[in-house]
């Protein structure tokens, strides 16, 4: 260029240098744009390696037994084969409702808060994690349509005019969680299909012409990549954000009111809200990680999806899992604050009660397992990071029991105490949506491209139109400090 | 089939990366070309200016949009709750105080519908789903969501020519220049 010399800055400039420090990259050893398409796509056209069949099998098999025999078994013969008691009326169908519902908050929560504060990270998982969280929300609607007795009705629950001409009580938390669920899925379904167009386009460029390229064309809706489509596109992707992310805080909030604003000891609780959205993101960063790193492993996609990635959720499973220590310890202190004998009473039963063994759980697995995150060993090690993400997964179910079924079992009647156990049923179609759901994301792997490509891109560095004009005018006023890169120092990635 | 009359679309061409094509959108715009559009695998920020277009219009329709949410829940719950069929619940009355209650509704709504809004009015401003486009016969085309970089200039602009519009994209860097023709 002539104009270079005019432009270029005095390179005998004195004094100290600013050190900056580099990015860590996210995308390693320089991968080009068509090594990212290949790679990618070639998880759904190349053949599946035989660890999926063995897993998609047995959970397909699962899916089928537990949840489509388990329901046929419950629906023909009444929800008596429930274990719910009189009074542990909301039994497990409810504590799995707020388990899996709180699993799906980490994909949006990926996909629009972490996309607002433009965390570039995002970009390898957002996919898979917006996959989870249809796939667990899915699960979640099982149990409660099923719960209200007889399913054939549930369409009471919409408020629409009825032989009765009754409706819908609009000030009801039940029905608040109707409208913030079924909102949530349709959103969460909106955000996830649109990020997958041009996506799909990718795919059905690749293709030969034939049926493949003819349904990959229409879910692509003839997306062209042209800058006039993208500008648009871009703003969608950014409402979306806008929208999803007050979303994703209210459902996690609506639910916890079904709790929080009835007059039962143990649920009566402001700290409620925050406690809970707190969880449902600590609980859905844990079951990203669980999915997410066997399947960065077994289709190679340690260069986009990196120890950095891992790092990160790490991180925030250390903070969420803290916040929730910390709302579960002041839900004690509070109990005790209060003077109130029956609020105290709730706490002493839940510790020391015949269900010690579910709060020790809950309180093991959620508060004490993260604490080994603050060491950068263990966030390095893949297998301390699963295993933690297990206890969590397995910690928030407990917490979810803890909540429901301790409370519920002692209220303020004494006649009314009684202890609960689940029944085979409830065991069956608690399997069955695990089954569900795994069968679910593993015919996603299959057939929908499980990292976002075209986010993957504009993440390198030359994606940026003006990334070259540091080139051709370095600032002589900086040294660079190289970041820490994990891969140099992770053992096992 | 050779009997089958064509139809010019437009030159394509194309540019080695992002900065490139950065660039060369300048030019095009500069030579006053309006009928044209860059194609790439991702979005490529400030673009936009480059090609001399405005800001996306769509929040206006999702404020329209999210607001009729608002105000369809408002009305659903006030004219059933107090209305219709008013019922006394958990002690509190059915009139115009209780409408705080219906927040968390109002909120839902206003974000359902606003998401819907999203969803179509994206739709119809990129005027999709189209399966079908000219730009599918150019046998490069299929790289604009791989790794190819395009600039496709179409013949419907008024300043096109033959000639004169394959010099300004030869002009602007552009390589495997191509006349896209759709059968007619």
């Amino acid at each position: 260029m002539a104009s270079t010399s005019q432009h270029a800055p005095d390179v005998s400039l004195k004094g100290p240098k600013l050190p900056v420090l580099e990015r860590e990259k996210l995308i390693l050893n320089e991968r080009s744009y068509h090594w990212i398409t290949e790679r990618i796509c070639g998880v759904l056209e190349n053949k599946q390696p035989l660890l999926w069949w063995l897993l998609f099998i047995p959970s397909a098999l699962i899916a089928a037994i537990g949840v489509g025999g388990g329901l046929f078994y419950l629906v023909s013969t009444g929800v008596g084969v429930w274990g719910n008691t009189n009074r542990v009326m909301w039994g497990w169908p409810i504590v799995n409702f707020v388990f899996w519902i709180g699993i799906g908050h980490a994909g949006t929560l990926i996909s629009a808060i972490l996309f607002l504060t433009r965390q570039n990270w995002r970009t390898s998982i957002n996919r898979a994690a917006e996959a989870m969280t249809i796939f667990a929300v899915m699960c979640a609607g099982i149990f409660p349509a099923f719960h209200v007795g007889r399913v054939w009705m549930a369409w009471f629950l919409a408020p629409v005019p009825n032989a009765n001409a009754i409706w819908q009580n609009f000030k009801s938390p039940l029905l608040w969680d109707v409208f913030a669920v079924s909102t949530y899925f349709t959103i969460s379904l909106i955000f996830w299909f649109l990020g997958m167009v041009p996506d799909l386009a990718t795919i059905r460029d690749r293709c030969k012409p034939g049926i493949r390229r003819y349904i990959y064309g229409v879910l692509s809706l003839g997306w062209r990549g042209g800058n006039r489509q993208w500008s648009h596109y871009e703003m969608a992707y950014l409402l979306l954000a806008a929208l999803s992310t007050p979303l994703v805080l209210s459902v996690h909030s609506v639910v916890s009111f079904d709790f929080a604003t009835s007059v039962v000891p143990g649920w009566h609780t402001t700290i409620f809200p925050p406690y809970f959205v707190a969880g449902a993101i600590f609980g859905g960063f844990a079951m990203v990680l669980t999915i997410m790193v066997p399947a960065r492993f077994i289709y190679g996609l340690q260069d986009l999806i990196t120890m950095k990635h891992i790092d990160n959720m790490a991180k925030i499973i250390l903070l969420t899992g803290t916040i929730v220590g910390y709302a579960y310890l002041m839900e004690l202190f509070v109990a005790f604050y209060s003077g109130a004998i029956y609020e105290m009473d709730a706490f002493k039963f839940r510790m020391a009660g015949p269900y010690w063994w579910a709060y020790a759980s809950m309180m093991i697995c959620n508060v004490v397992a993260p604490q080994v995150f603050w060491k950068k060993a263990c966030r390095e090690n893949l297998w301390v990071v699963m295993i933690v993400s297990m206890f969590v997964n397995v910690g928030m179910w407990f917490e979810r029991f803890v909540i429901i079924v301790t409370t519920l079992a002692r209220m303020w009647l004494p006649g009314d105490w009684k202890t609960y156990s689940p029944s085979a049923a409830d065991y069956i179609l608690f399997i069955g949506t695990i089954g569900f759901f795994l069968a679910l994301f593993l015919l996603f792997l299959r057939f929908l491209p499980c990292i976002n490509i075209a986010e993957v891109k504009w993440a390198k560095r030359e994606s940026d139109p003006h990334h070259d004009d540091h080139v051709e005018h370095p600032d002589p006023g900086v040294t660079k400090v190289p970041a820490y890169q994990h891969e140099l120092n992770a053992a096992n990635s | 089939m050779s009997t089958t009359r064509k139809r010019v679309y437009g030159y394509l061409a194309q540019f080695k990366n992002a900065s490139a094509l950065y660039k060369a959108a300048e030019k095009v715009r500069d030579a006053g070309i309006k009928k044209w559009d860059c194609y790439s695998p991702y979005p490529i920020h400030g673009l936009d200016g480059a090609m001399g277009m405005k800001r996306s219009i769509l929040p206006w329709f999702v404020f329209f949009g999210g607001m009729t949410g608002t105000a369809t829940a408002f009305t659903l719950a006030y004219t059933t709750q107090v209305v219709i069929y008013p019922t006394v619940v958990q002690g509190k009355p059915a009139n115009i105080f209780t409408v705080p209650a219906y927040f968390p509704i109002m909120f839902e709504l206003t974000v359902l519908f606003s998401g819907f809004t999203v969803l179509f009015g994206l739709l119809s401003l990129i005027k999709l789903p189209r399966l079908n486009h000219p730009l599918f016969a150019s046998n490069q085309f299929h790289r604009a969501t791989d790794d190819g970089f395009f600039i496709a200039i179409e013949a419907r602009d008024p300043n096109f020519s033959t000639t004169a519009t394959r010099e300004l994209l030869e002009a602007a860097g552009g390589a495997n220049i191509e006349l896209v023709e759709e059968e007619d």
